[in-house]
């Protein structure tokens, strides 16, 4: 609630000591406040967000509860996370379908390195970060060497990483799970950064919901208040005038699965550090709640429009849902469904939205 | 032209600049053959800032472009006119950095160079104003001003857009070209096409443009906005810049041009200045004139085809280039010699 008006109040205080003195030629009439509010890509999502709480709120009494709304911020947290980066790069007109399985792929590496050489776990987490951000480099060099589609490419590297994470996993442990690395060297270290809780009025709070809003924040300062955001916009809205006047496109989308990257290394070392050890399987799917959540949030599938904010509501209402029937004591294969009709619903508001926002 | 933008640190602004500093008077290295090719009449005054020698493209079998001469210089209007597939638009992709050149000669300052990017082209002071004015829709108009070169403040780790001075600039600026905007936080795709043009010009020139391309400005647009523009064309001109207007529309090149070239086929037809022919013959070129004077003969034995209005061959008589830029001094009688050399 607070981001959006705190976001449409500059353009609101900005405008006015340009007009007063200045003419108006009369045809371009500024636009009513509502209809700026409603212009924001993230309305629509705030308003189903705020429609699911109460309807959770009334349906399931346990939902209700401190406690509850802490497991609900931490689901969200740990889907919001990625949401971001992904989102980003949504706004700069790809996306990425490797984003769930480079998440398992991190944890892996970090893990089996740190387990099989017996070193610092740190060692491992580093060499984490360097094998993630390889992968989101090697994701956005092929897009702009070969022009390729984003889905081609990372469909391609999801497939690659799915079976690595797997085959190498069994080459090691002879298991589809790493051993676990609790008792090795910097371990708690590591927990306390990843995984630890902070208690807040007696509930204990996931460390990752802090995380999450601060790159939230980050991710909105970067979007709206560097050069770098503006890129993004332009990449993502006409990629060829973006170019012409002078864009460095190319940057701008590597740079950005990059972003991915460091979004998957960052949630993998949360899941290494919470369950000590890691299924090499997991995370297959997950690249589709992560579009999901910064659809729902307002970004545009095709690029050139969308926020930072948006993707946290998008991955709160997630958090709720799959919360909230586990509460409402329902059968959880409803969870699904429930994110289907989310989906189209945030879809069709959103294409409303944006005609509403773009009419004269 | 760029004010007093860069007072603070404007790193952003500086890079802008960095090709723009040189006035439109400066672009004095040219002590190479200015005389030569297509140095007409009473164009000759100052040094082209850009020149084509003979340059030409082909994508692979197919020749878009052949043989054409071209130069431009301060303060002076060049328009390039031709029929849709004349090769109007691969003549400003290789002079705005889109592509390259693959015969001939493209000088800057009577240096040969080859852009790799529109941005080596813009860092030498030539601007593109593009048929889709390379505008971002959804983006705010002030953003889009300044997309690509956005002012920044602060140091590098929290180096942030300085939003406050980058409104307040497009807002001068534009006011300066007569353009006025209530609200530049509305997308530009919500303006209308007269409008977005003239962002896009006046954007071109704060941003120190040295050459203004100007791809087809008035196709869009309806009579009135047609005249806005060309306004705005003569201001850039007035200020002391080079523009090359590409159009398919002779009136509208004959209100501010200063040069003429007509592209048929990808070869140039006709490069004369404005001494040298009037707007009755160029439209004649433009609409093929060479080639349907020679139908005449044939059309005239054809029942129910008026034939009156066409022109005789030998009404065109203003100078036609073929190849090189070798001034012929009459018109190609036959219409293929027109398509081939």
């Amino acid at each position: 609630m607070i981001p959006v008006s705190q976001a449409t109040a500059p353009a609101a205080s900005d405008s006015p000591p340009a007009s007063p003195a200045a003419p108006k030629d009369g045809r371009t009439s500024e636009r009513s406040l509502a209809r700026r509010v409603l212009a924001r890509p993230e309305i629509g999502a705030l308003i189903a967000a705020i429609s699911v709480y109460v309807f959770f709120f009334a349906v399931a009494s346990p939902f209700r509860e401190a406690s509850s709304l802490a497991n609900v911020l931490y689901e969200s947290s740990v889907m919001g996370i990625m949401a971001l980066p992904v989102a980003l790069l949504m706004i700069g007109g790809e996306f990425d379908l490797s984003a769930g399985v480079a998440v398992t792929t991190s944890a892996l590496t970090a893990s089996i390195l740190s387990f099989q050489l017996s070193l610092n776990v740190w060692t491992g987490v580093i060499v984490a970060l360097v094998v993630a951000l390889a992968v989101g480099a090697f994701n956005g060099y092929l897009l702009v060497r070969t022009g390729l589609p984003s889905f081609l490419i990372t469909l391609g590297s999801f497939l690659i990483l799915q079976g690595a994470n797997l085959a190498v996993t069994k080459i090691f442990t002879g298991n589809v799970a790493t051993d676990s690395i609790s008792d090795m060297q910097g371990f708690d270290q590591a927990k306390k950064v990843f995984a630890s809780e902070i208690g807040i009025g007696g509930v204990d709070v996931k460390i990752t919901v802090f995380y999450w809003l601060v790159f939230a924040a980050a991710a909105t300062w970067l979007l709206l208040r560097t050069r770098f955001g503006n890129w993004i916009f332009a990449t993502g809205g006409n990629e060829e005038s973006a170019r012409a006047v002078g864009v460095p496109v190319t940057f701008t989308k590597i740079a950005l699965f990059m972003g991915v990257g460091a979004g998957a290394w960052f949630v993998g070392m949360h899941i290494l550090f919470s369950f000590n050890t890691v299924q090499s399987g997991e995370g297959v799917g997950n690249e589709f709640l992560y579009i999901i959540a910064a659809v729902i949030g307002g970004c545009l599938l095709t690029g050139g429009y969308g926020s930072a904010i948006g993707p946290v509501i998008g991955a709160f209402i997630f958090g709720m849902v799959s919360q909230g029937i586990v509460y409402a004591n329902w059968n959880p294969d409803w969870f699904k469904a429930f994110l289907g009709v989310m989906l189209l619903l945030a879809a069709l508001v959103n294409l409303w939205v944006r005609r509403q926002a773009t009419r004269r | 032209m760029t004010t007093d933008n860069s007072s603070p640190t404007g790193a952003a602004a500086g890079t802008a600049d960095t090709g723009a500093g040189t006035e439109p008077g400066t672009g004095a290295a040219t002590s190479t053959g200015t005389g030569a090719g297509p140095d007409r009449g009473a164009d000759g005054s100052a040094a082209p800032i850009v020149e084509l020698r003979g340059a030409g493209k082909a994508y692979g079998n197919v020749r878009a472009l052949h043989g054409v001469s071209l130069a431009v210089r301060p303060g002076r209007v060049t328009c390039v006119l031709g029929d849709n597939g004349a090769g109007k638009s691969t003549l400003i992709k290789i002079v705005s950095g889109l592509h390259q050149h693959t015969e001939g000669e493209l000088l800057v300052d009577g240096e040969p160079v080859r852009f790799g990017s529109p941005r080596e082209a813009l860092d030498r002071g030539i601007a593109t104003v593009y048929q889709d004015l390379a505008t971002v829709p959804l983006m705010p108009v002030w953003r889009n001003f300044f997309l690509g070169s956005e002012m920044t403040r602060g140091p590098w780790p929290v180096r942030r857009l300085d939003i406050a001075r980058m409104k307040r600039t497009a807002d001068e600026e534009l006011r300066n070209m007569g353009i006025v905007l209530d609200d530049l936080e509305q997308p530009i795709g919500t303006l209308s096409g007269g409008q977005r043009q003239s962002v896009a010009i006046a954007r071109a020139v704060y941003f120190g443009a040295r050459v203004l391309i100007l791809d087809e400005p008035t196709a869009a647009l309806g009579v009135k906005q047609s005249g806005v523009v060309l306004k705005y064309i003569a201001a850039a001109r007035d200020r002391g810049l080079g523009v090359i207007f590409i159009t398919h529309n002779p009136h509208h090149a004959y209100m501010v041009g200063d040069h003429f070239s007509v592209l048929r086929l990808g070869t140039m037809e006709l490069s004369a200045s404005r001494s040298e022919v009037g707007l009755e013959e160029l439209t004649n070129h433009m609409a093929g004139g060479a080639e349907l004077a020679a139908l005449k003969h044939e059309l005239a034995q054809v029942r129910g085809v008026d034939v009156e209005g066409l022109p005789e061959e030998a009404d065109l008589r203003a100078p036609v280039t073929s190849g090189a830029g070798a001034p012929a001094p009459s018109v190609p009688t036959a219409p293929p010699g027109g398509k081939d050399s």
